[in-house]
């Protein structure tokens, strides 16, 4: 017994450490990779590089530079900060007040307030819709426009090195990268499952960001929903397929109409709701589509802006433009 | 269900290791995304479907695709290393 448990764990060892039997036609690089950092080739021991641990890599780095007697003192002090690290955060875990105790300051009138009456006062049926969209609407403004943000901002910084790609070299896919894109029908298994598949995910994405205010979901997991239905669409028909309907000019239409309209109708929400005056907005009866106030359109807006976002990151990363 | 939950919850601390101890980083991606699968099971029964969705879409779909993607970049998927082997 002792000793099948000792296999199991060995083998799960060598599992988890990469050491297992290799599969007969996996080809092994011999030559060490071109850009080594340093001058001289790793141990034969390692074919590849980065199957080197990461000690070994260190102490040869130290070897390199002669830094041995820093190397005792850094880990010395990597040591100790760790267990004061560890110690200060086991010492703010027991002041901690216990899970689930009815008289911990999480539980206090807000909640009550918000299962109460977020039924008719935001006329949601998913309450956590009815607080990140309704009372908290203007967090979840923030987060899409950080998220649009940050994905303006990689497009400007790659879209620049892509201009001046251009000027160099002819194209940025003839460099050999992706080979799998030039022809089409090499692909048939992918294309077959992508053609049911996607489909199905863009309605279900759909149903997530259009049911957002009745059943779990919203305008962000639907936005991720639908964004994964773009990327696998992109990768089973070719980039050029998808960027007929959706490139660079269309993301940013889209998203910059989708914040403003957000930030605009929440403005005109929270203008009329904090100074007590009539909103021409109507709650809706509590369980249809077309209710819920605000909450539906804030939804596909943040569900649009997602979904381009996490599609253009994709497309920027993997070719380098939308 | 008790045990369903001691269950997933052991999943997640052996996953949790196993990605950070795998030398392979593909292996580590997919570990990553069982991790994030078994998650959202957790999240279902803790009565939280919104985050369940969101971790499903987040974590499980789009991060992996991403971690996919710089591994293409950085070269250490097996096709592409054996495509570079050819040329």
């Amino acid at each position: 017994m002792h000793r099948e448990l000792k296999i199991v764990w060995k083998n799960f060892f060598n599992w988890v450490f990469g050491n297992g039997p290799r599969p007969e036609n996996e080809v092994i690089p011999v030559e060490p990779p071109p850009d080594l950092p340093f001058t001289q080739k790793p141990k034969d021991k390692y074919s590849r590089f980065h199957e080197a641990t990461l000690k070994e890599r260190y102490e040869q780095w130290l070897e390199i530079h002669g830094l041995h007697i820093f190397a005792v003192l850094y880990s010395g002090l990597s040591i100790l900060t760790c267990v004061v690290i560890v110690c200060l955060l086991l010492a703010t875990v027991a002041e901690l007040p216990p899970f689930g105790h009815e008289r911990n300051p999480a539980n206090n009138e807000v909640i009550r307030r918000y299962v109460e009456h977020g039924g008719h006062e935001t006329g949601a049926q998913n309450i956590v819709a009815g607080l990140i969209l309704d009372y908290r609407a203007f967090d979840t403004f923030g987060e899409s426009a950080v998220l649009f943000t940050a994905a303006v901002s990689v497009l400007m910084m790659l879209g620049a090195s892509r201009r001046n790609k251009i000027k160099n070299a002819p194209s940025l896919k003839s460099d050999g990268n992706f080979p799998r894109r030039e022809s089409p029908f090499e692909e048939p298994i992918l294309r077959g499952v992508a053609s049911l598949s996607i489909p199905a995910i863009l309605m279900l994405g759909c149903v997530v960001v259009i049911n957002g205010h009745l059943t779990p979901g919203g305008g962000f997991s639907g936005g991720a929903i639908l964004s994964t239905a773009l990327i696998l669409a992109a990768n089973a028909y070719g980039f050029e397929r998808v960027h007929e309907f959706f490139n660079e000019r269309t993301f940013i239409i889209s998203s910059s109409t989708a914040l403003m309209i957000y930030a605009l109708s929440k403005g005109y929400s929270f203008f009329t709701g904090a100074n007590h005056f009539y909103s021409i907005i109507p709650k809706g009866t509590v369980g249809n589509i077309l209710s819920a106030g605000l909450i539906l359109p804030l939804n596909i807006c943040v569900g649009l802006i997602v979904a381009g976002t996490l599609y253009t990151f994709y497309a920027l990363f993997s070719k380098g433009d939308l | 269900m008790i045990i369903l939950e001691w269950l997933l919850l052991i999943f997640l601390i052996v996953c949790a290791i196993a990605v950070s101890i795998s030398k392979n980083l593909l292996n580590s991606v997919i570990i990553f995304m069982s991790y994030s699968l078994v998650m959202a099971v957790i999240w279902v029964l803790l009565r939280s479907p919104d985050l369940a969705i969101t971790e499903a879409a987040v974590g499980a779909g789009v991060t992996s695709v991403l971690f996919f993607l710089a591994l293409r970049k950085i070269g250490q998927l097996g096709h592409e290393k054996e495509n570079n082997e050819a040329k």
